[in-house]
């Protein structure tokens, strides 16, 4: 009913006018393929948030887009204050700014070869990943406030990694306005063993090699080039932000109920922006942004000392890391006037242009650096933000492949130990605890990533800068 | 009569746990088989260790998520996977005991952890047969 209401704009931008009771249009970024094989659940719920309260210009989605919690997985929505609008557990997600972190090395591919498995081995000994593992980490109570308030900055003064780092994290590592508070004791408890984790699911670190540079002056400013060797690591807050949502969500359902604020379905739950619960929830949510950013510095250091292990002239050195389930405050411009908007990116990833006032000195002229997660067995792209993604969705692109099957069709389609052996013949190591966790994590599981990639550029949203492969896969 | 027993069942990106049983309370505890078989094969978990639960909601539907969000939280803070349990009604609530064991990573090989339970097709209810389910879309 949604998908023939689809009107198409440009080459891979799509609008559905508002009807019933959505109160902007929604904008779905994809090409006609993507279009053809979008889940229509995709555009029902698009439309359930472009009916939310204080919605500001359009409901989006990307090219990624797939079904999600109340808000799809690749949405992307706006919420002006002052115009009653809220700010939703449902529409930052369950895994609280789950990112992505790529990281030059400093070797080419010729350093490595032939020390391949020896590496994965190490990687794969040193980084805890999967269901059980605990980090090395122990943080106390005391301490997990000073970590929720710090991120990656309070990682560096524990000593894991450099200060320098933080130059190329969003918010340079530390998102302000963290409540430590606001979090329960039962998150913060989940937490405990959990700094320095991985995880599991489709997260993952890998050991990937520069196979295509797409723009050359990009590809400087950011310091790969063809047959480097550069790391990702895709992971988020862990229990803490999962509990976290749990919390809010149950919250929130009540406060939407006694605000007379209607929820097409409760995984929508909000509550406006200015109430108790929605600062609440805001204060919160940004302690498990500082989570995430925290765990993520801590991996870093770990694997900076596995290379150490192997390659002492190693030297890894931040691309950036960029969160994609997040809301955040920022301004933007709507008819002519600068607003303050509470931006919920969901599977998305924020893509500011050139000339941003948040993005650091020699990022100024690029614009920022994106970085969009692949599956095991395909690429991952850099891509760089633009000034015409500034208007066209806030500045955000997509995040991912997005998954085109669900786990029970993955792992009735394949086995773990194919999948790794397949693997192996195309070069690429995977290191998992499970057979079945590979299986559901397959990559003809999810859509083609190239061509999401591609939508995204050709919809103006961020340009293309390098292509990925992985070489060694450590699976959570 | 139906046997209690549970399920999982497909969803777009995640997956769904359902317990049926002859009553509230069964249903609940099979939901729980199904959320350990999520993570592993439940035969390979030994019930070796008790943890007491107990969660209070008015609405039934929230109370499910209440015990699976609870199961959820041991299993992550004490590091263990569970596969026995027992539930019963209380003023209010439930009041539940799981046996389980510390994870073992080579031995249950565990393929993912459950990130959350969900609002997502959601629902507790009695069947005209008398017979209840629980059911849910789970978070991996």
């Amino acid at each position: 009913m949604f998908a023939e209401k689809l009107q198409k704009r440009g080459e891979a931008q799509w609008t559905i006018e508002p009807f019933g009771k959505m109160r902007v249009p929604v904008t779905v970024f994809a090409d006609e393929g993507l279009i053809r094989e979008m889940d229509e659940q995709v555009y029902q719920q698009a439309a359930n948030v472009a009916a939310l309260p204080g919605i500001v210009t359009a409901s989006y989605a990307m090219p990624d887009a797939h079904w999600g919690y109340g808000f799809p997985i690749g949405g992307v929505g706006a919420f002006d204050p002052d115009e009653g609008g809220i700010i939703s557990a449902g529409g930052v997600g369950f895994d609280i700014s789950c990112g992505v972190r790529a990281l030059r090395t400093g070797l080419t591919l010729d350093h490595i070869k032939g020390n391949e498995k020896e590496l994965a081995d190490i990687l794969a000994r040193r980084i805890p990943a999967g269901v059980g593992s605990s980090g090395k980490l122990r943080v106390s109570s005391l301490e997990m406030d000073e970590m929720l308030q710090g991120g990656a900055l309070w990682a560096v003064e524990q000593g894991y990694g450099h200060r320098s780092d933080l130059l190329r994290i969003e918010e340079y590592g530390r998102m302000l306005g963290a409540e430590p508070r606001y979090v329960s004791d039962h998150a913060k408890g989940r937490q405990e063993k959990e700094v320095g984790t991985l995880g599991s699911g489709n997260h993952y670190l890998e050991v990937q090699r520069v196979t295509a540079v797409y723009n050359d002056e990009l590809a400087r400013a950011f310091g790969v080039g063809l047959n480097d060797i550069t790391i990702m690591i895709h992971c988020g807050s862990r229990g803490l932000g999962h509990q976290i949502a749990t919390d809010y969500l149950a919250r929130m359902i009540k406060v939407a109920k006694e605000q007379g604020i209607e929820l097409a379905d409760r995984d929508l739950a909000c509550a406006p922006i200015k109430s108790d619960v929605g600062r609440q929830y805001y204060g919160a949510m940004c302690a498990g942004i500082n989570c995430a950013l925290a765990n993520r510095q801590v991996l870093t250091h770990l694997t900076r000392e596995a290379f150490a292990e192997l390659f002492p002239r190693a030297n890894l050195t931040l691309i950036y890391d960029v969160s994609h389930n997040t809301c955040k405050v920022e301004e933007h411009t709507i008819d002519g006037q600068r607003k303050k908007l509470y931006v919920h990116r969901k599977g998305a990833t924020r893509a500011f242009g050139p000339g941003h006032p948040s993005l650091p000195q020699d990022l100024q002229a690029s614009g920022q650096p994106v970085l969009i997660g692949g599956t095991m067995g395909t690429a991952s792209f850099i891509l760089a933000g633009t000034a015409e993604g500034m208007d066209l969705a806030f500045g955000s692109c997509c995040h991912g492949a997005g998954r085109a099957m669900s786990r029970s069709q993955a792992t009735k389609r394949w086995h773990g130990k194919d999948i790794v052996m397949h693997l192996a013949q195309k070069g690429i190591i995977i290191k998992g605890a499970s057979p079945r966790g590979i299986a559901e994590e397959a990559p003809g599981a999810y859509k083609d990533v190239t061509t999401v990639v591609d939508a995204t550029e050709i919809a103006g949203l961020a340009r293309k800068v390098a292509r990925l492969e992985p070489l060694i896969c450590v699976k959570g | 009569m139906t046997e209690a027993h549970w399920e999982l069942y497909s969803h777009p990106s995640d997956i769904g746990v359902r317990g049926v049983g002859p009553t509230r309370e069964e249903a609940f505890a099979q939901a729980a088989l199904a959320l350990t078989s999520v993570i592993t094969e439940l035969g390979k978990v030994q019930a070796e260790e008790a943890v007491d639960i107990e969660c209070k909601e008015d609405d039934e539907e929230l109370l499910f998520l209440c015990w699976l969000s609870a199961l959820l939280y041991e299993m992550d803070t004490r590091g263990m996977l569970f596969s026995r349990f027992e539930v019963e009604a209380v003023a209010g609530g439930i009041k539940a005991r799981a046996w389980g064991e510390p994870v073992d990573v080579a031995r249950h090989e565990p393929a993912v952890e459950v990130k959350a339970a969900t609002y997502a097709d959601l629902k507790v209810a009695r069947g005209g047969d008398g017979v209840w389910l629980a059911q849910c879309i789970v978070d991996v």
